[in-house]
């Protein structure tokens, strides 16, 4: 899989891209947690426009992550998911915990 | 003359095969006049049986197979997934949404194979294996029944 992470205003910027299943999980997962470990993220902001499926293995990844950064108050912000991963993201409820926002700006606006 | 094809796969645990195997499937499925979302939605649901199999059903162990059969009849795909791994002790928990025996999960493979598929049949004994049956018929809409309460 492709990704790329970047440390910004607080927020880990996140950008995998490709088919996200359980053959990336662990390689995702690791690299966020190393990323989480190393810097002093308060929120999580996952850019998913260039990713063109998810199943339930990454929902976990995204779900665990979620819940490391809001234990101390973190938010997690998803950004333009195409339609077929926003429709499993709205389907598995994730949506009720997550916010969603149109681009990275506008998610680190939120976050401020 | 009703238009019928069918297709095995047989391959191993590998993660790596999972997309393998809901691209295959797509492909085969593409036969008939599904729409390019109709098949996305049978990807996922592929790949959450698959997926299945080779976390639960084998623990993981990547030197099993994992059956993939497929047919098309006139306007449904017909799909089933089979394991020789170790089964489920209890269906109707397993089928029940957020149910999960590994606490790293969310529970909703089976939840996604009900709404993207119709007839969901789940045969299974501990120690055999597990089989899945699914099937999709042109033009449904897929029921969509969200967790929301
Ligand atoms: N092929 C299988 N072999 C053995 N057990 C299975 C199999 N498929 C499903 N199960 C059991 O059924 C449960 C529910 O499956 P389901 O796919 O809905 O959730 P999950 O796999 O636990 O989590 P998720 O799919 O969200 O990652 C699993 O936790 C597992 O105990
Ligand atoms: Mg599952």
């Amino acid at each position: 899989m492709l990704l790329d992470i970047e440390f910004k205003q607080d927020t880990l910027l996140v950008r995998p891209g490709g088919e996200l299943d359980l053959s990336v999980a662990d390689f995702f997962r690791n690299n966020l947690e190393e990323s989480l470990d190393r810097e002093p993220a308060t929120n999580i902001v996952f850019n998913l426009a260039q990713v063109s499926f998810v199943d339930s293995s990454v929902l976990g990844v995204l779900l665990g992550r979620y819940k490391r950064v809001s234990k101390k108050g973190g938010k997690v912000i998803i950004v333009s998911p195409q339609p077929q991963v926003r429709k499993i993201l709205e389907l598995s409820g994730l949506f009720r915990i997550m916010g969603e926002s149109d681009s990275e700006a506008e998610a680190l606006l939120k976050l401020g | 003359m009703p238009f019928t094809n069918q297709m095995k796969l047989e391959f191993l645990s590998i993660p790596a095969n999972i997309s393998f195997a809901r691209a295959t499937v797509a492909a085969f499925a593409s036969q008939l006049e599904f729409t390019l979302s109709d098949l996305e939605e049978v990807k996922v649901a592929v790949s959450e049986a698959v997926s299945n199999s080779i976390i639960h059903g084998y623990r993981n162990a990547q030197d099993r197979f994992i059956k993939v059969y497929a047919k098309l009849t006139e306007n449904t795909l017909e799909l089933s997934i089979e394991d020789d791994g170790r089964g489920i002790e209890n269906i109707d928990k397993a089928l029940q949404p957020a149910f999960t025996t590994d606490p790293e999960r969310l529970g909703l493979g089976f939840v996604f194979m009900q709404s993207f598929m119709e007839n969901l049949q789940v045969d299974s004994l501990p120690g055999r294996g597990t089989l899945v049956r699914m099937s999709r018929r042109v033009g449904a809409r897929a029921v969509h029944n969200s967790q929301e309460h």
